[in-house]
């Protein structure tokens, strides 16, 4: 297992310029293993921005760490000029109740959460936006409908006018397009299409590498460690892709425990697997 | 028998009857929204675990003080709370999830429950623990049912949309910072204050059977959450009032003879319900143009 050093070298560049978020020789783990190593640079302001690898690589974890949601073993993850509240997450829908009795207003309308909160009114100016922001998504007149009604591509684009709603400077998005038809995917790439023209930054999980390929200028190409992060077109490289689906699968139950320095920038590469921290 | 007796003479003749009515209209009126957040988060089993976890307390209160209900209701509320808490707590430190700590945390508490009954008591009690009997709620388990009810009511006026989201998408919660654990945390108090509220008129056990039932039915007829509020709470309020009217002209124990009648609202709402009942799925073979 060895470490990629350039890309440490040419992200202190753009560091310098414009990034959003900065990775700091971020480490995350479950059970003491890490599933997320060592992994320093920056998500760059107003670009989108692919997290790419294999399953297992890290990609969830790392945007749940972004968003506050899971613990950061060691190493951090620093914002520039952004709040807690500029920040919108979509993860996968696992966790979503979709036969809740809820209309399909009122599931856009959580979008307004920031100023409605536990109790606050939903003014009428959130409503217009909720209305505006479903026939952004392609879903006019769909307001009165209850949710459990909805196609899962219908439900996503339910999702997305959610995130319109929420007006945040970045967007985070968890595999946004897994089992979406390709006119359903089409539309919500133009949506996100819509974020970057706005200056927003996004950072989307995606698996299909043409898509990364058309629509995301920057990719980090992750399988646990960093293999490759930059322009999409040198970081999709069949050796990169090669070296990332590489990555072993399973836990080494008897890993030694990781010594790599803690300052970044890393030390030489080493063999290790399992964390103390 | 004329209508009038059949309907209203037993309240009109007794006060015991009028007592019990009050109460279970009362308990109706807090037990049928919880019982229907509960079954919404998929949470219908933790009612009636929640319901075994405050029998100890209530056993202690009783082998201490002796048939007071006062007694009793703190000792079930402090069991309760202490279940809430450690499961909480566990859930959230550990691997566990919620419904594996609940199950943890009810049994270990259901037996001690037991051992001190059949330690101290008598199977008759633990008989009246269970089961309960609302033909002798007085005056005073009148007020702490109104004080419980009242505080249900506010309460999920103020929580409603909080529990809603964290329903409906947790994570999203969560990740907006909106403190929905706080909400699930005193949803689950509530749970705890109604069985205990419950089990002086319809026992520990009979008291979850009055949030689920009517909760259940609501869930197959209507399609909005408002909707949904206001049938449970029909149906909870007729089984109440049916359910007292039968145990009094059959001669049958009143506790049962409740949740019996919201049961036969389940299994009407089972076979009729306009969402998802068995004869609209049955008959609806004929489908639309589009």
């Amino acid at each position: 297992m060895s470490h990629n050093h350039s890309h440490h070298l040419t992200n202190t560049v753009t560091q310098q310029q414009d990034a959003a978020i900065r990775l700091h020789n971020l480490t995350l783990t479950y059970h003491r293993h890490p599933v997320v190593h060592h992994i320093s640079g920056s998500f760059m302001a107003g670009e989108l921005t692919a997290i790419v690898g294999p399953n297992g690589a890290g990609k969830s974890t790392l945007l749940k760490a972004i968003v506050g949601l899971m613990r950061t073993t060691s190493g951090a993850v620093e914002f520039a000029h952004l709040k807690p509240s500029d920040i919108a997450y979509l993860p996968q829908q696992a966790a979503i109740a979709r036969d809740f009795p809820l209309s399909v207003q009122d599931a856009v309308l959580l979008g307004d959460w920031r100023s409605s909160g536990w109790f606050g009114r939903v003014n009428r100016n959130a409503r217009q936006r909720a209305d505006a922001a479903l026939s952004r998504v392609g879903l006019a007149g769909f307001g009165t409908r209850p949710v459990d009604e909805l196609s899962a591509g219908q439900f996503q684009r339910v999702l997305f006018a959610r995130l319109l709603l929420q007006d945040a400077r970045l967007i985070l998005l968890d595999e946004p397009f897994t089992a979406l038809d390709a006119k359903t995917t089409a539309d919500l790439l133009g949506v996100i299409a819509g974020w970057r023209r706005e200056g927003r930054t996004v950072v989307a999980v995606l698996h299909d590498y043409e898509q990364v390929r058309a629509y995301f200028p920057q990719t980090l190409l992750l399988a646990k460690e960093c293999i490759a992060w930059g322009p999409t077109a040198e970081v999709l490289t069949p050796t990169n892709l090669a070296r990332a689906n590489g990555m072993p699968q399973s836990w080494d139950e008897d890993a030694a425990i990781c010594i790599r320095d803690e300052s970044p920038p890393p030390s030489a590469p080493h063999d290790h697997a399992l964390h103390q921290h | 028998m004329n209508p009038y007796e059949i309907f209203w003479q037993p309240f009109a003749e007794f006060a015991f009857m009028r007592h019990a009515l009050i109460g279970c209209l009362t308990l109706a009126l807090g037990c049928a929204p919880i019982g229907l957040f509960l079954v919404l988060r998929r949470m219908s089993l933790v009612g009636d675990a929640m319901s075994h976890a405050i029998l100890p307390g209530a056993a202690i209160a009783f082998i201490l003080y002796g048939l007071s209900l006062t007694a009793m209701s703190i000792g079930g509320l402090i069991a309760g709370l202490v279940v809430v808490l450690a499961a909480g707590l566990v859930t959230r430190t550990t691997q566990l999830k919620e419904d594996a700590s609940f199950a943890a945390f009810y049994l270990v508490s259901l037996a001690s429950g037991v051992l001190l009954v059949s330690k101290w008591g008598s199977n008759v009690d633990l008989m009246h623990i269970l089961f309960g009997t609302v033909l002798a709620v007085d005056a005073a388990a009148l007020t702490f049912l109104a004080s419980v009810a009242t505080i249900t009511v506010v309460a999920l006026a103020i929580l409603y949309r909080a529990l809603v989201v964290e329903s409906f998408d947790p994570e999203f919660l969560q990740s907006m910072g909106g403190r929905g654990a706080w909400a699930h945390f005193a949803f689950l108090i509530l749970v705890v204050l109604n069985l205990v509220a419950g089990f002086q008129a319809l026992g520990t056990l009979m008291a979850v059977g009055l949030m689920m039932l009517p909760a259940a039915s609501a869930r197959l007829w209507a399609r909005e959450l408002p909707a949904m509020l206001a049938i449970a709470l029909v149906i909870a309020l007729v089984a109440g009032y049916a359910g007292l009217l039968i145990s009094y002209h059959g001669d049958l124990p009143s506790g049962p003879s409740i949740i019996l009648t919201a049961g036969m609202a389940y299994f009407i709402s089972l076979a009729f319900g306009t969402r998802g009942g068995l004869i609209r799925r049955w008959l609806g073979h004929e489908h639309l143009e589009a």
